[in-house]
């Protein structure tokens, strides 16, 4: 039970992920960069020193971004 | 000129070329036309990022010293600008941003009234508000009110290179402002960056000029004499504009025949 997927949406994409997963997991499928990089959960930016312990939740929304060129 | 810097926020720049990055074919090409232009100070966007991804733009301007000047490109909403500029403080590390919000695809025109909205959210929020606006002096008045950095008007639609269309509202904006104008969006060539310079603004931020130019870091080094030269030109004041001409050589003392 504890590790059931859950339903999100990362970056516009359906994905599952387990229910035990945190934001720093997902960052680090994500992408291999260090840094540069930001996150948001249903419109409110995570700050980067609480991907270690927040947890994904059902239906969640989450934004994964960094700079690219531009402007 | 290093004794005339531009002062955004408190911080000095020596170079008056802000540089976008967009439009580049590639990263070794931007990186040579950067450091062509002169600039210390260069946008990015912020967007999803992609796993095959490899180099990055932040890279390279780090690595010689240019400051992140991140914005809200490609925004239609004071709340997906709002979270896009809350986003780059936290992947950047930088307060400041290039306040855009655009009113539709065909135009790239900012849209005033989120806009303004945006810039009260964010200059509220801490943010160094930097907007990239019509080049309405109502606009810019307003912006600047609100607490905005800087204003800066465009020439032209982004990208256009049409240059500076309406000089007399750039005048007017200069006149009246007590923050930096820095002239964005619709450089085409050199003489448009002077221009911009002569007309009193403070400095020009740039990209497709110069990224989608035959040859990049050329044409980055002609922008950063033009606005060298415009500023000078500014500083030591032109001539007025007369309807017949003015001799320059003496009337008296010429040689007569007959």
């Amino acid at each position: 039970m504890a590790d059931d997927p859950v339903s999100v949406t990362v970056n516009g994409e359906p994905r599952q992920v387990a229910m035990s997963a945190t934001i720093a997991d997902l960052v680090a499928a994500m992408s291999t960069a260090g840094s540069g990089i930001a996150v948001a959960v249903n419109d409110e930016v995570v700050p980067r020193g609480r991907w270690p312990s927040r947890r994904l939740h059902d239906r969640d929304r989450v934004e994964i971004l960094t700079a690219v060129q531009g402007g | 000129m290093a004794d005339d810097p531009l002062v955004l926020a408190g911080e000095r720049f020596h170079s008056r070329l802000i540089m976008g990055t967009g439009g580049a074919p590639g990263l070794d090409i931007l990186e040579r036309a950067l450091v062509a232009s002169g600039t210390e100070l260069t946008t990015v966007a912020m967007r999803r990022v992609d796993p095959r991804m490899h180099g990055s733009v932040l890279d390279v301007l780090s690595a010689h010293g240019i400051r992140v000047l991140p914005n809200t490109a490609g925004c239609y909403t004071a709340a997906e600008a709002v979270l896009t500029a809350q986003l780059a403080r936290e992947a950047l590390g930088t307060n400041w941003i290039k306040l855009e919000v655009i009113a539709d695809e065909r135009t790239l025109l900012p849209d005033p009234l989120e806009l303004v909205d945006a810039a009260e959210q964010l200059i509220d929020d801490g943010f160094v508000v930097l907007p990239y606006t019509n080049d309405d002096p109502v606009v810019a008045r307003r912006l600047e009110r609100l607490g905005c950095a800087a204003v800066m008007p465009l020439g032209s639609p982004i990208g256009s290179g049409l240059g500076i269309r309406n000089p007399h509202n750039i005048d007017l904006i200069v006149e009246q402002s007590q923050v930096p104008v820095i002239l964005d969006a619709g450089i085409g060539t050199a003489s448009d960056a002077a221009l911009a310079m002569e007309l009193g603004c403070d400095g020009v931020l740039l990209a497709s000029a110069v990224t989608r130019a035959r040859e990049p870091a050329r044409m980055a080094e002609a922008m950063r004499r033009a606005v060298q030269a415009g500023r000078l030109a500014h500083l030591a004041g032109r001539i007025p504009r007369r309807w017949y001409a003015q001799a320059s050589s003496p009337r008296d003392g010429r040689a007569t025949v007959g």
